[in-house]
Parts: C-alpha cells; sequence; structure tokens
C-alpha cells in the first residue's frame, strides 16, 4: 500500500467491517484478541469435558465407563488441548486486547501476521481433534509423548499430531514476534522499558522465551516424523538411538513452556492486587529481576523431570540445586504481593478474589514444587499423583485463575458493561472449592502410592479419588457459568465508566469503555 | 475446614459403598522399611514443615492484611512502594533456607547412586505389561504378571484385598542383604517402584541403570510402574517378598530345579490335548492383554486373531511371528520369553481356538528346532 493510501485510510476511521469477514480478515488487535479468547475458552471446555470422562472413570475402582486405550487417549488429548489450546492462546488474546492500550500504541506492530498467527490455530486443533475419530484412536501417549512409546509404538494418528504441533508452534513464535515487535517500537513517548506496565515486561519476557523453545519442540517432533515415517533411529535404541535423548530435548522446551504459561499471569496480577489494595505495586523494579532471573533460570533444571531415568549424581545435584534457586525469585513475588496488600485499602471484587486465590494456592503449588526439587525425594513422588496435583496446583489457580482474573477485570473495558458481580463471585467460589476439593487429595493419593496416568486403582486409593471426581464436576459445570457472565456482560448490564476500578493505573483506563475500535491513533504522552 | 468436609464426604462414601471399606484416607508417605526410604522420609517431613513456616508467615501476613486493612473498615492506604533492605532479606533468607535443605539431599542422594558391593543382582526387565526378574548370579528367571482376575476389573466379580497388586511370581530376596538391581526395558519405557524401598527407577530399552536395596523386614512389598507404557500401564505391579535367609536359599534351588523341569518339558512327547490345555492358560498369561481372551484383538494396534490370516495360514509364518515378533510393531519377540513348551502350546492353540479350526499343531520339540536353526 502506497504511503497516500496509507494516510488516506488513517483518515477515515471506520468501524468494523460487517459479516464474516469482519472475522475471517481483521487485522484489529481487538477483535483479534476475542477471537483468541472465544477460541481458548472453546478449547477449555473440550479439554475440560476430558477431564471430566477422566474423573468419571477414576470415580470408583474398577473399569466402568471406558477402557484403557480411550483413557490414554483422554489423559493424552486433555494435557495437550489445555496446554496449546487454552491457557496459551487465552494469554495471547490478553495481550492481544492490552499490550497496545497498555503502552499506548494503536494495533500490534504486525497486523496482518496476527491475523495468520490466529487462524492457524483452529487449524492446528482441527487436525489435533480429528485424531480422535481416526482408525487406532488419537494420541495416546501422554501429553510428554515419551519415545519409543509415540513412535515404534505409537498410533497411526501421530503423524497428524506431529503436523498440529507445527502449525501451533508456528502460531505461538508468529505471536511472540508481534509482542516483541509492539512492546520494543511502539510505546507511547516517554514510556521507558522501566516505566512499562508489569504485564507488558512479563509477556515481552514471555515472548522470548517462546520463541527460544517453540523451535526445539518443532525439532523434537520432527526427529519423531523423521524415526516414524523415514526410518531414522533419534531415539529407537535398536538402531543406536537413545530414548532419552527425547525426554532431554522434550523438557529443555517443556519446563520454559510452564513459565511460558505462567508469567503473563504474574503480570496481571501485579495490576490487580495493587488496582483493589489502592496502593502501588511493592517493588516493581525487583519484580521485573524477578521474572527475568525466573526465565534464565528455566533453562537450567530441565532435568528436574527427569531424576529417575539415571542422570549422574553430578548431574542430578546440579538440577537439584539450579531448581532449589527457582524459588527465590518466584518467592520475591510472592512477597511483593503480599507487601502491596499490606496497609492497603483492599476491596474484594471478582477479579481480587481470584487474585488472592491465585496468589495462596500457586504458593502451595509452589511449595510442592521445592518438596519435588529435592531429587532424593522426588523418587517417591516422580510420576505418582502428587506430581499431578502439584502442576495442577500452580496451572489451575495459576494460570486459570490469573486468566479469569484478567476477564473480570478488563470485562468492563472490552464491552462497556459491568459483569453480574453477584454471579462472578458465585463463580469464584464454586471455581475455588470445587478446585481444592480436586486437586487437594490427589496430594495423598499421590503419597500413599499411586501412580499418575492409570485407569485403574488399587482400593486405598478408592475414598480420596470419589472426593478428587466430585471436585472435579464441581469445578467443570461451575464454568458454563462463566460463559453466562460473559454473554450477559456482552449483552447489556449496567454502563461501565472508562475507569470503572478506583485504584486501577494504566494508559488502558483513560479511553472510554468499551474501547473504540481505533485507539491511541495519536499517541499519548507518558511522563 | 475442608478436612473436615473431606472427612464427612468420606463417612458418606463408606456407608454407601461397602465394597471400598477397606479403603483408607492416609495422608501422608509412609517411612517404608529400608534406611534410604526412612532418610527419604525425614527430607519430605523436613521440606514439609519448612513450606508449612514459610506458609504460615505469608499468609499470615496477607490474612491480617485482608481482616485489618478492609475499605469497608475504612483503611486509607499507605504510600510505601520499596525498601531496599525487606527486598535483600527476604532475597538471602529463603537461599539460606534451601542451602540447608540442599545439605542432607546431597548426602541421601549420594548414598543412593552407591550401588558397589552388593550381595545379590537381579536383572529387572520391564516389557509391556510385566515384570521379568532375572538372577544373573544363580542363572535362572521368570516373568512376574498381574494376578488379579480380569472379572475384578470389569466389576462381574468382587474385587480382593490386593486388587491390581498382586503377581504370579514374586520377587523373591533375603533381608539383610544388599541387593543390586540392574535395570533394563524390552519395548518401551518403564518405571520399577517399590514405594516401601524408596526405589523407583526408569527400565529403559538400550540403557541399564542401577538401583539397590537393603531390606530387613521379612514382608510382602507392593508397588507399580511409574511410567506411561501404553494400554495396561495401570496393570503391571511389582510385588516383592523379603525372606529370610534359609528360605532364599530354599527358594533358589527350587527355582533351579523348575528351570531344569521346564527345559525337559521341551523333550516329552505332547498330545494337541495336552498342547490346547497348556495353550489356553499360556495364552491367558501372555497373549490375552492386546489379542483379548476371545482373540478379537484391539485393531488397528493389537489385530484379531480369530479367523486371522496369520492363525490359520502358513503354520511356518505363525512360528516365525510368535518367536521373533513384528519390528515395528507392538508385537514382540516371544522367542526370549517364553519356553518351547509354552510357545509351542500357544502356537496350536491359537490355530484350534474360537473357531480358527486348523487342525494342526506344533510340538516344542519343533519350536527347539526352529530357534536352533536361526
Amino acid at each position: 500500500m502506497s504511503a497516500v493510501a496509507d494516510t488516506h485510510a488513517q483518515e477515515h476511521h471506520h468501524g468494523p467491517a460487517s459479516g464474516i469477514s469482519r472475522w475471517l480478515l481483521t487485522t484489529n488487535h481487538k477483535d483479534i484478541g476475542t477471537m483468541y479468547l472465544i477460541f481458548s475458552f472453546t478449547m477449555f471446555l473440550l479439554g475440560g469435558t476430558m477431564a471430566m470422562v477422566i474423573r468419571a472413570e477414576l470415580f470408583q475402582p474398577g473399569l466402568q465407563i471406558v477402557q484403557p486405550e480411550f483413557f490414554n487417549q483422554m489423559t493424552t488429548m486433555h494435557g495437550l488441548i489445555m496446554v496449546f489450546g487454552a491457557v496459551m492462546p487465552a494469554f495471547v488474546g490478553l495481550a492481544n486486547w492490552m499490550v497496545p492500550l497498555m503502552i499506548g500504541a494503536p494495533d500490534m506492530a504486525l497486523p496482518r501476521m496476527n491475523n495468520w498467527s490466529f487462524w492457524l490455530l483452529p487449524c492446528a486443533f482441527l487436525i489435533l481433534v480429528s485424531t480422535l475419530f481416526m482408525e487406532g484412536g488419537a494420541p495416546n501417549f501422554g501429553w510428554t509423548f515419551y519415545a519409543p512409546l509415540s513412535t515404534t509404538y505409537g498410533p497411526p494418528s501421530t503423524t497428524f499430531f506431529i503436523f498440529a504441533i507445527h502449525i501451533m508452534g508456528v502460531s505461538s513464535i508468529m505471536g511472540a514476534i508481534n509482542v516483541i515487535a509492539t512492546i520494543l517500537n511502539m510505546r507511547a513517548p516517554g514510556m521507558t522499558m522501566m516505566k512499562m506496565p508489569m504485564f507488558v515486561w512479563t509477556w515481552l519476557i514471555t515472548a522470548f522465551l517462546l520463541i527460544a523453545v517453540m523451535p526445539v519442540l518443532a525439532g523434537v517432533v520432527t526427529m519423531m516424523l523423521m524415526d516414524i515415517n523415514f526410518g531414522t533411529s533419534f531415539f529407537n535404541a535398536a538402531g543406536g538411538g537413545d530414548p532419552v535423548l527425547f525426554q532431554h530435548v522434550f523438557w529443555f522446551f517443556g519446563h520454559p513452556e510452564v513459565y511460558i504459561m505462567i508469567l503473563p499471569a504474574f503480570g496481571a496480577i501485579s495490576h490487580i492486587i495493587p488496582a483493589f489494595s489502592r496502593k502501588k505495586l511493592f517493588g516493581y523494579a525487583s519484580m521485573v529481576y524477578a521474572v527475568g532471573a525466573i526465565a534464565l533460570l528455566s533453562f537450567l533444571v530441565w532435568a528436574h523431570h527427569m531424576f529417575t531415568v539415571g542422570v549422574p549424581v553430578a548431574g542430578q545435584l546440579f538440577f537439584m540445586y539450579a531448581t532449589l534457586l527457582i524459588a527465590v525469585p518466584t518467592g520475591v513475588k510472592v512477597f511483593n504481593w503480599v507487601a502491596t496488600m499490606f496497609r492497603g485499602s483492599l476491596s474484594f471484587e471478582t477479579p481480587m478474589l481470584f487474585a488472592i486465590a491465585f496468589v495462596i494456592l500457586f504458593t502451595i503449588g509452589g511449595f510442592s514444587g521445592l518438596m519435588l526439587a529435592i531429587a532424593p525425594a522426588d523418587f517417591q513422588y516422580h510420576d505418582t499423583y502428587f506430581v499431578v496435583a502439584h502442576f495442577h496446583y500452580v496451572l489451575v489457580p495459576g494460570a486459570i485463575f490469573g486468566i479469569f482474573a484478567s476477564a473480570y477485570f478488563w470485562l468492563p473495558k472490552w464491552t462497556g458493561h459491568m459483569y453480574d458481580e453477584t454471579l462472578a463471585k458465585t463463580h469464584f467460589w464454586l471455581s475455588f472449592i470445587g478446585m481444592n476439593l480436586a486437586f487437594f487429595p490427589m496430594h495423598f493419593l499421590g503419597l500413599a502410592g499411586m501412580p499418575r496416568r492409570i485407569p485403574d486403582y488399587a482400593l486405598q486409593f478408592a475414598d480420596f479419588n470419589m472426593v478428587s471426581s466430585v471436585g472435579a464436576f464441581m469445578f467443570g459445570s461451575t464454568q458454563l457459568l462463566f460463559l453466562l457472565i460473559v454473554v450477559k456482560c456482552v449483552r447489556g448490564g449496567e454502563k461501565a465508566p472508562a475507569k470503572p476500578w478506583e485504584g486501577a493505573e494504566g494508559l488502558e483506563w483513560t479511553v472510554p469503555s468499551p474501547a473504540p475500535y481505533h485507539t491511541f491513533s495519536t499517541p499519548p504522552v507518558v511522563k | 475446614m475442608r478436612v473436615h468436609a473431606q472427612r464427612a464426604g468420606a463417612l458418606f462414601g463408606g456407608l454407601s459403598f461397602p465394597a471400598l471399606s477397606v479403603a483408607d484416607w492416609t495422608v501422608n508417605m509412609t517411612p517404608g522399611v529400608t534406611g534410604t526410604s526412612n532418610d527419604i522420609f525425614d527430607l519430605h517431613m523436613t521440606i514439609f514443615w519448612i513450606c508449612v513456616a514459610i506458609g504460615v508467615v505469608v499468609f499470615g501476613i496477607m490474612f491480617w492484611s485482608i481482616f485489618a486493612h478492609r475499605k469497608s473498615q475504612g483503611a486509607k492506604p499507605a504510600n510505601f512502594h520499596e525498601n531496599t533492605l525487606v527486598e535483600i532479606l527476604w532475597t538471602l533468607i529463603p537461599l539460606v533456607i534451601l542451602v540447608i535443605m540442599a545439605i542432607p539431599a546431597t548426602a541421601t542422594l549420594i548414598d543412593m547412586y552407591d550401588t558397589t558391593e552388593s550381595d545379590i543382582d537381579i536383572k529387572v526387565t520391564g516389557y509391556q505389561w510385566k515384570w521379568q526378574y532375572e538372577y544373573i548370579n544363580e542363572d535362572f528367571g521368570y516373568f512376574s504378571n498381574l494376578a488379579t482376575p480380569s472379572d475384578q476389573i470389569s466389576n462381574r466379580q468382587a474385587k480382593g484385598e490386593n486388587y491390581l497388586l498382586e503377581v504370579d511370581n514374586p520377587m523373591v530376596i533375603p533381608v539383610g542383604k544388599k541387593i543390586r538391581f540392574l535395570l533394563t526395558a524390552n519395548d518401551v519405557i518403564h518405571s520399577w517402584w517399590v514405594p516401601d524401598f524408596g526405589v523407583k527407577k526408569d527400565a529403559i530399552p538400550g540403557f541399564i541403570n542401577e538401583a539397590w536395596t537393603r531390606v530387613d523386614k521379612p514382608g510382602t512389598y507392593r508397588g507399580q510402574c511409574t511410567e506411561l507404557c501404553g494400554k495396561d500401564h495401570g496393570f503391571m505391579p511389582v510385588v516383592v517378598k523379603a525372606v529370610s535367609e534359609e528360605d532364599y536359599n530354599t527358594w533358589v534351588n527350587q527355582q533351579i530345579a523348575m528351570a531344569e523341569k521346564e527345559r525337559e518339558l521341551t523333550q516329552k512327547d505332547w498330545t494337541m490335548e495336552e498342547l490346547l490345555e497348556r495353550g489356553e492358560k499360556a495364552y491367558a498369561t501372555a497373549c490375552a492383554a492386546c489379542h483379548q481372551a476371545d482373540g478379537s484383538g484391539v485393531p488397528p494396534a493389537f489385530p484379531a486373531l480369530r479367523g486371522s490370516a496369520v492363525a490359520t495360514g502358513d503354520i511356518a509364518a505363525h512360528i516365525d511371528i510368535v518367536v521373533n515378533g513384528k519390528p515395528g510393531t507392538a508385537m514382540q519377540a516371544f522367542g526370549g520369553q517364553l519356553n518351547e513348551a509354552d510357545l509351542a502350546a500357544i502356537i496350536t492353540y491359537e490355530r484350534n481356538a474360537w473357531g480358527n479350526k486348523v487342525g494342526d499343531m506344533v510340538t516344542p520339540k519343533e519350536i527347539f528346532d526352529y530357534k536352533n536353526a536361526q
């Protein structure tokens, strides 16, 4: 497009195009953000439905509802869909909506690529979900797809799974490039790096993590592809390959990946707690350094997922020490949030409730993480329900509650209406109780010796499994309430002012609610 | 409060499902019966109480803020937002705690890795979905399969006390001796775990991992495979019997004698009926997990044998696939896993069961010759 036409377009700001082409062809960061969020919630319900199948089968000992083959497909697909379909796209959606608004930019730096990186996702997940209907079924080797179970012994659909992972990776990398380009180039005049909102900081670091590790994931699935279809032996011991190599490469991706799923939530929580404490975030600079330290350390700890594979003792010690070290910057963040609340003026609207639950429950997940880091003790915890409890405590109240807190916090800005506070608080309390009922007993199950990824179990595990299933059904069904609340909020409700929260700060609250289709065509000046 | 709710739930659950009355409400790790497992238990409790202490302080301050600094109570926000001294302190104090924690953990880890000077070596091989135990100093070995009847799993029969944690042939070890385990796998990665010993190690194809234990208390100890290894991952338990040294020696002599008897079976003259009878049992143990008891399989991963081209076709091809497996698929080479009598019995059974009325048979001797000719 020529410069002249460009200027012309700038002068005539129209609203969105009408009909389906608005969504297919849009380059608007708000539209794309909305699509990411809708996609993510759809995947959340789909992955959640699979979790319900898992918990229904585990309600009682014995095989009742599904056979082990299908059970393994459910655990695998649940993990893949939640990680790549629900949590990651939700954060990209939040970044799309909020990063330009927070830094005073008119849009993302690369709007056409933005459109493409979104539309790749439905394609990838269409392929992934279609494997359920293929002969031999969907991937059944766990979301960690360890070779040789996933290569020599994998179902025929594994190749489709690899293709889907590749497309998701391309989408994530493009999304990350876009975030970095936007943040580094399009900040409003006067907004230096150390004045950036925390959500922008955490997303910048997350984006670098994504660019660093998604190619590693692409590499490992490509090696699988070669092993399966072209007769190579990267991971096949019989051909001179190394099954443990798979785990090293996978977890070199996998560990930074867990921070990719939590850092943006750290950022959002760092806005919500000060807003409802009516007090500035404590220790902004140390928060930034802590996120940077966590991100760097995340590259040095991958083998703590592999303490039982026979890593030599020196390696074992290195990875144990490095993992323990992560507790330090993570602790700094938690202390800072608590210090922000301390002597504030607190009120407890739904975003704050989710944020407080985030801090408490994420810390509990951090504690179990600390326990898992003790290598000798990990020999007892590894691959038991204790691990399942641990990562669900960091991912559900961590990532998912972080997303809910963000959604309630910014819904008035997105829709122009206040959400129904009573329903939202009901959503919070039911989620909180359901989540703890579902996942807390899993600690006990793991310590009592129940391995993960089993469709049936010994009788001493029966009672806590039943409790856990009841909690899971409660948590799962409660999420439909969130759908209702959002639909209600989009369609109407009390009009939201530009800044609906008394203590909130940032450029996003200087534009009207709902945010106009185009914002900050003229950059604001940050002092 | 949550604990009470769970207990109430337990009571309700316990009353309404009498079958589950053996279940318990264990909330913690058990200390186990070895030095290692006790060391681990101590580490576990230390780090747990450290976490509790940190939790009490952090959550205490947080709840204090929630109660005392509410806007509805008229709290006015303070203005501070940094304090270098406090920030340095809460970076350094956790660091010191971690160093204190790392010292005993390092000592335990180094001890766990010391597999030297063992009295007995046992090679543990993981298969989909069973364990093989080979006593390499004594020259015998055997497979250990799940013993829970499938009727219990599919709820057609009441579940026994050791449901899913019982095997046909447990590992037997003497008390008071240092046992070294050499772990590997034949197909995918498995993980051999006995919680009471504090031993968990992955069994990886192409690798040999080492672990060790010394059990002082005789008893039966139960564990499970802890690495997802396919369909029946949840159905390959580990059972170890620790017995006195005399009992162990008696058992070893029995095993050696039995191994000799198995070898004699190959030379015996077998009738079709004897083969079919033995074949049905051996098939149930070695084949039914994939190909199903009625030969219907779970296609496409595990093809049906009923009416299949292999089971009803040329017998040489049938022997080949059972003895040598089919590379690139889940079909293992059973030539090294089963004795000649079982191989012959299974092949004969497959050719004459479920309406596969081929009518021919193969004898253990023929299998023996076939294997030697390769």
